[in-house]
C-alpha cells in the first residue's frame, strides 16, 4: 500500500524524561525499602529478612533476564511487530548486570550467615563421623557446596549480563550507523545466548531457589521457574509500555500491538499452569514421601489458603478475564492482569521460598511489604534511567515500517 | 444483459482496488464481496465484514469435550468399575485433569476445522465456490450483486473510472459449478 507510507506523525526519536513524579515515587519506594529491611534485621527477624531479600532480588533478576529474552526472540524469529517497543525489553536487560549483583550478594550473604540453604550448608551435615550428619546432602554434596554454587550463580548471571550488554549494544549502533548490518549480528549472539539460557535457566532455579529444601527435588521445577519468569517479565513489559502511553510516549504502539502481548501473557500464564500442575499431578500419582514433603508443607493450615489463592490469580483469573479478544485490545483491563499477575507472581515465588526457610514462623508484614516495594523501586528507577538515556523507538531497526502497520 | 447476476470488477493493483471500493461505497452501491490474492490490511473494516464466529465454535466445542472426558473418566472409573490404585480414592480428580485437558482440544481442534470447512463449502466431494478464478492468481476482483444494485452501466463506469482493467458481467454466482 505505497501511498499509506511515510503518513505517520510519530516522534521516533523522543526522549523519556525520568523526572518529576516517577522518579519521586521510585526513590521513594527505594527508602521504603531500606527502612523495611533495617526493620527486619534490627527486630531480630535476619532469616525472615533474608527470605525476603532472595525472593525480591530473585524476581528483579529473573524480571529484568526476560527482558533480555523477550528481545532474543523477537531477534531470531526477525518479528515486525515488536520492533517499535523494542526499547522497553531493552531497558530492562540494561538493569540486569545491577539486579544479578544483588542477588549475588543475598546468596552469598544468606549462605555465610546461615540464614539461607541451610538445608544443605550447616555444621556436620557432610561428615559422616558428625551427629549432625545427613546422607542425602551428603550424597549432593559434589554439587551443592558452596564454591560450586556461588560460582555457577556467577557464571550464569554474568554470561546473561555479558549478553544483555551486546545486544543493547548493538541496537544503540544502529541508531547511530543505521544498515542491517548490527541486525544481522544480533541474530547471531540471540541464538547463541538463547541455547546458553536455556540449558542453564533450570539449574539457575535449582540453585537459588530449589536447593532451599535440599532433601526434595523435582525435574519440573525449572521449567516451572521459567514459565513463572517468563509471564511475569511479559507482565512488567507490558504494564511499563501502558503506563509510558498514558504519559503519552509510544504514540505508535496501538491495541494491535497491546493485543500481541496479551496473547503472550494469556498463554503463558496457562504454560505455567500446565507446567504447575505437571509437577504436583506426578508427585501426587505417585505418591513418594521424599517428593510429597513439599506440597505437604503447603498444605499445612499456615500455607493452604495461600497455595489455592495462588493458582486462582495465576491461572483462574487470566484464563476468564483475557479470553476474549476485547479485553486484551483494552489498556485498562490489560494494565490491571498484569498488576495482578505481577502480585500473583510474588505469591508464586513466595510459596517456592517460604516453607523451605521460615516453615511456619510465616509472616506478612512490614518486611513482606516493604521490601517488595522497595524492590520494585529499584528497577523501576534503574530501568526509567536506562530507558530516558536512548531515543523511544529503535529509529533504524529494519521492521520499525512493518511494526507500525501490524494489524491483527 | 438482462440475465447478468454479478458484475466483477478486475483491478491489478490492490490501491487502485482500494479506491474502487471508497467510490462505489460514495455512490452508495452495495458490494457482494471482494476477493484478494492476499491479505489486505483494514479491508475488513472498510467493507464493515462481522467479526468471525469461529470462536464460539471453538468454545462450545471445547466445553463439550471437557464433559464428555469427565462423564466418560467418571463413568468408567467411579461408577462401573472402581479399581482401588495405589491405595487413591476412585474419584481422584487430578489423575482427570490430563484426559479432560485432551479432550477439550481435540474435540475444539476437529469442530473447528469441520465447521469451518463446513461454513466453505470445502468438504472433499463437494465443488468449491469460486466466483471468479483469477482472484486467487492476480486479479483484485469487487464483486457486486446486481439484483441489489439496478443501473450496471454506472457500476460499469465507476470501476472503470477506479482504475479497474477488466469488467465482467456473469449469469452464474459460481463459475466453478459445472
Amino acid at each position: 500500500m505505497g501511498n499509506h507510507n511515510h503518513n505517520h506523525s510519530h516522534n521516533f526519536s523522543e526522549y523519556f524524561k525520568f523526572s518529576g513524579k516517577p522518579r519521586i515515587w521510585s526513590l521513594t519506594a527505594i527508602l521504603i525499602g531500606v527502612f523495611s529491611i533495617g526493620y527486619g534485621f534490627l527486630t531480630d527477624h535476619a532469616e525472615r529478612t533474608f527470605a525476603n531479600l532472595l525472593l525480591m532480588s530473585y524476581y528483579i533478576t529473573c524480571v529484568a533476564a526476560c527482558g533480555l529474552f523477550f528481545l532474543a526472540v523477537q531477534h531470531v524469529a526477525q518479528s515486525g511487530w515488536s520492533a517499535g517497543l523494542l526499547r522497553v525489553p531493552q531497558a530492562f536487560a540494561k538493569v540486569l548486570p545491577v539486579a544479578a549483583l544483588l542477588l549475588i550478594i543475598v546468596c552469598a550473604g544468606g549462605l555465610f550467615t546461615h540464614n539461607l540453604y541451610h538445608h544443605w550448608n550447616g555444621e556436620g551435615l557432610t561428615d559422616p563421623k558428625s551427629p549432625n550428619f545427613d546422607s542425602i546432602i551428603a550424597g549432593k554434596s559434589s554439587f551443592l557446596n558452596v564454591p560450586f554454587f556461588l560460582s555457577r550463580l556467577v557464571i550464569f548471571l554474568g554470561s546473561y549480563s555479558i549478553f544483555s550488554f551486546l545486544l543493547t549494544k548493538l541496537s544503540a549502533n544502529e541508531d547511530l550507523e543505521g544498515g542491517v548490518n548490527g541486525y544481522e549480528k544480533g541474530i547471531k549472539w540471540s541464538a547463541i545466548f538463547l541455547v546458553i539460557f536455556g540449558f542453564t535457566t533450570p539449574i539457575w532455579a535449582f540453585d537459588t531457589i530449589m536447593s532451599l529444601e535440599a532433601h526434595w527435588f523435582s525435574t519440573m521445577f525449572g521449567w516451572y521457574n521459567f514459565a513463572a519468569m517468563w509471564v511475569s517479565g511479559l507482565c512488567a513489559i507490558t504494564l511499563t509500555i501502558i503506563l509510558l502511553k498514558k504519559l503519552g510516549h509510544l504514540t505508535w504502539i496501538n491495541e494491535n500491538h497491546l493485543h500481541d502481548l496479551g496473547k503472550l501473557i494469556f498463554g503463558f500464564s496457562i504454560f505455567w499452569t500446565y507446567v504447575w500442575f505437571a509437577q504436583f499431578l506426578l508427585i501426587y500419582y505417585a505418591n513418594m514421601p521424599e517428593e510429597t514433603v513439599y506440597f505437604y508443607r503447603r498444605w499445612e493450615p499456615e500455607y493452604l489458603p495461600w497455595f489455592w489463592l495462588n493458582i486462582v490469580i495465576n491461572f483462574v483469573s487470566p484464563v476468564l478475564i483475557l479470553m476474549t479478544r476485547d479485553a486484551k485490545r483494552k489498556s485498562k483491563t490489560l494494565m490491571y492482569v498484569c498488576i495482578m499477575l505481577l502480585c500473583g507472581h510474588w505469591l508464586d515465588y513466595y510459596m517456592m521460598i517460604m516453607p523451605g526457610t521460615v516453615e511456619g514462623h510465616r509472616g506478612f508484614g512490614i518486611i513482606e511489604i516493604g521490601t517488595a516495594i522497595g524492590f520494585v523501586g529499584l528497577f523501576t528507577f534503574l530501568m526509567l534511567s536506562h530507558l530516558s538515556k536512548r531515543a523511544m523507538a529503535p529509529i533504524h531497526h529494519p521492521f520499525l515500517e512493518e511494526s507500525l502497520h501490524h494489524q491483527i | 444483459m438482462s440475465n447478468t447476476k454479478y458484475i466483477l470488477g478486475h483491478f491489478e493493483d490492490p490501491d487502485d482496488l482500494m479506491h474502487g471500493i471508497d467510490q462505489l461505497q460514495a455512490n452508495d452501491i452495495s458490494i457482494y464481496d471482494v476477493f484478494t490474492p492476499m491479505p489486505i490490511h483494514g479491508i475488513e473494516a472498510k467493507l464493515g465484514v462481522k467479526r468471525s464466529r469461529l470462536p464460539i465454535v471453538a468454545f462450545c466445542c471445547g466445553l463439550t469435550g471437557t464433559i464428555t472426558a469427565f462423564s466418560m473418566i467418571y463413568y468408567m472409573l467411579v461408577y462401573d468399575w472402581p479399581i482401588d490404585i495405589g491405595g487413591k480414592p476412585s474419584f481422584a480428580f487430578p489423575d482427570f485433569i490430563p484426559i479432560m485437558f485432551e479432550l477439550t482440544v481435540l474435540f475444539c481442534a476437529f469442530g473447528m476445522v469441520g465447521m469451518f470447512f463446513f461454513r466453505n463449502h470445502l468438504f472433499p466431494g463437494r465443488a468449491p465456490r469460486v466466483m471468479d478464478l483469477r482472484a486467487t492468481n492476480d486479479r483484485f476482483v469487487i464483486a457486486i450483486d446486481v439484483k441489489k444494485n439496478p443501473h450496471p452501466g454506472k457500476i460499469d463506469s465507476l470501476l472503470k473510472d477506479a482504475g479497474a482493467v477488466e469488467v465482467m458481467h456473469n449469469d452464474r454466482k459460481y463459475i466453478s459449478y459445472e
